[in-house]
């Protein structure tokens, strides 16, 4: 079985974001950039699959800037066999990421697709939902523990009651939750080997995909500040405290 | 426009806090609301029946079949899209089970959909977090139709009674009928217990990774949230390392909770845990540490080893 693998070059989870003066965005100008930690998650779970034997290749997708082959290679290093860029300088909204990722499926013909459950830039968490309707395939979202049996996948999945399980036909689409596996960090020797592995690039285009937005951004604001409040000096005073706000 | 709002049940039976909000966003798109109820038989009826009283739903669809009992989206998700030939907009809470369907409905109608809105400008213009809620976005959709999810937090919920809305049934698309025959549910090992509920409560007292384990937490943090009848949360540290169930996690890729007290005990700070909390009322945090980054957003804040400070607190209180 191949396992797809799409991952998105966002900015570093450690990186506090800053909105631009002008208000059209977040200042991504000399920002260190990583692969989405769900990503990652999804990457390190396709790999734990190849290694029992599960799966035969992983390929490793991602849309976006010619700097995107950075994920890429890293995506390589921690074991996918190998990879595919759709290069655009543009933002590309999950609906047309779903697209091209779908038609990149229709190529590829993989069993499973393996990726992050949201990505932390845009919060969306909607584009693997999103590519499982399009490819008209099941979905396994938000998974903290993914099982091959036969002609299906056993996805327990994190849900707001606690934990379900449901049981997926394959082809299909899972997405990574954080308890689903903790990532490897790529060995210097694997991450030499990735640098020749195969990387093809594609345009939106050669894919025929239209990947114009929907959604305009009218305005990017900064989220009302809180103001640190008083230090109490021992548990008494917090009782009073707490007491005061009528908690109690 | 007309939108049709995808109701969620809360345990026992009752329309979900949740949905609730999700209707009082609906109704500000200006045109007339209208409640989807799906499930198994009796249980979606009676669900319906309870849905027909919320104030402000002019009318429930109900969609009873034994294929939408679990609400699995490869079922639900095909309804609702055919359903969509009526409406302009569908809305579903950014619960689990929202952001499970409502993505997969709205690539079925080619619609981007705007996640987790905070507010409606408009009928096409809404706010929605972006970057762990470190930055807030206006987007305005060109789409012919909308998708939202809606945080429940952001909205205040409609009255669950005092409507008379009247109950419509609706079936899956015509041929395929209600199972798609993609997926089937196979257990739930529900969380539980008496505990108010995370995303609803008005104290949430939540513990960091600072509580070694599974049954320190429960010795530390378990008394104080009883004696304050708080609902339990939990950094994404605490829940990695096992000391409570997946669904206590509070922050950007876990629950929203906006209580009128939220107490922090031995949690750090860290962007994505604010991301969840920073709306509720008052802050408390407790943490030894005193450049703690909690401390910069908490209203109280307590420098002292938890071990000692909470039992103390849990008593004197
Ligand atoms: C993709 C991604 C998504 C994430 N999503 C979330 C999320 O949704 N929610 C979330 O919470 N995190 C999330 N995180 C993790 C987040 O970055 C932090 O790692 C996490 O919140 C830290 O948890 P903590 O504060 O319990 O642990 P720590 O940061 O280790 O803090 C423990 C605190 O306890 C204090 N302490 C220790 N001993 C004592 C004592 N005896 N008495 C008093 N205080 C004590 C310490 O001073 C310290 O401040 C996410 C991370 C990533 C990468
Ligand atoms: N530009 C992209 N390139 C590759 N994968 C992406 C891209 N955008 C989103 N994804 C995938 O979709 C997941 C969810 O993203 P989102 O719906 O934007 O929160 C991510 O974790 C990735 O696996």
């Amino acid at each position: 079985m191949k396992i797809l693998v799409p991952v998105k070059r966002v900015i570093d989870y450690n990186v506090r974001p800053r909105v631009k003066a002008d208000g059209s965005g977040v200042d991504l100008a000399n920002v260190k950039m990583s692969m989405n930690p769900f990503d990652e998650i999804a990457v390190e779970e396709a790999v734990r699959l190849r290694e029992r034997g599960a799966a035969a290749e992983i390929v490793a997708v991602s849309i976006g800037p010619a700097k995107a082959q950075e994920t890429l290679r890293t995506a390589l290093a921690m074991g996918a066999d190998r990879a595919i860029l759709v290069e655009t300088e543009q933002e590309v909204e999950p609906l047309a990421v779903a697209k091209l990722l779908a038609a990149i499926a229709a190529d590829e013909q993989p069993g499973l697709v393996l990726m992050g459950k949201q990505a932390i830039d845009d919060d969306c968490n909607q584009t693997g939902q999103m590519l499982a309707a399009l490819l008209r395939w099941p979905q396994g979202t938000f998974a903290s523990k993914v099982e091959i049996e036969d002609e299906a996948v056993i996805v327990t999945r994190e849900v707001d009651g606690g934990s379900e399980t449901v049981r997926l036909q394959l082809p299909a689409v899972v997405t990574t939750d954080l308890r689903l596996n903790e990532p490897r960090y790529a060995s210097l020797p694997n991450i030499m080997k990735a640098k020749k592995k195969a990387l093809e690039v594609k345009t939106p285009a050669d894919l025929g995909i239209d990947i114009s937005p929907r959604l305009t951004v009218l305005k990017v604001t900064e989220p009302p500040v809180r103001q640190a409040g008083e230090m109490v000096a021992d548990v008494d005073a917090l009782v009073g405290k707490l007491k005061a706000l009528g908690v109690v | 426009m007309t939108a049709l709002v995808l109701a969620e049940q809360a345990t026992g039976g009752a329309i979900a806090d949740a949905t609730l909000a999700a209707i009082t966003a609906a109704a500000a798109l200006g045109g007339p609301v209208h409640l989807l109820v799906v499930g198994d038989g009796e249980g979606a009826r009676s669900a319906a029946a309870a849905a027909a009283c919320i104030t402000g739903v002019e009318r429930i669809l109900l969609a009873a079949d034994p294929a939408y009992g679990a609400m699995l989206a490869e079922n639900v998700a095909p309804l609702v899209a055919g359903l969509m030939e009526g409406y302009d907009a569908f809305v579903a809470a950014a619960t689990t089970t929202g952001k499970n369907i409502a993505p997969r409905v709205a690539a079925l109608i080619d619609v981007m959909q705007v996640s987790e809105i905070l507010s409606v400008e408009g009928p096409r213009s809404f706010t929605r977090p972006i970057y762990a809620g470190n930055a807030i976005a206006t987007v305005e959709s060109a789409d012919p139709k909308i998708v939202l999810t809606v945080r429940g937090t952001s909205f205040e919920k409609a009255a669950a009674e005092g409507g008379s809305a009247e109950v419509e049934e609706v079936s899956g698309p015509e041929g395929t009928g209600a199972d798609a025959g993609l997926s089937s549910f196979v257990s739930l090992d529900a969380t539980g217990g008496e505990r108010p509920e995370l995303t609803s409560a008005r104290i949430v007292v939540s513990g960091g990774r600072a509580l070694k384990d599974g049954e320190t937490f429960e010795r530390i943090i378990t008394p104080l949230a009883d004696r304050l009848g708080a609902a339990i949360g939990a950094s994404r540290a605490a829940v990695d390392a096992g000391y409570v169930p997946n669904d206590y996690q509070v922050g950007q890729t876990g629950k929203i909770v906006a209580p009128d007290i939220y107490i922090a005990i031995g949690i750090s700070g860290a962007i994505q845990h604010l991301a969840g909390m920073k709306d509720a009322q008052v802050i408390v945090a407790i943490n030894k540490d005193a450049d703690a980054p909690i401390f910069q957003v908490a209203d109280v804040g307590l420098v002292a080893d938890l071990f000692q400070a909470v039992p103390e607190l849990t008593e004197k209180l």
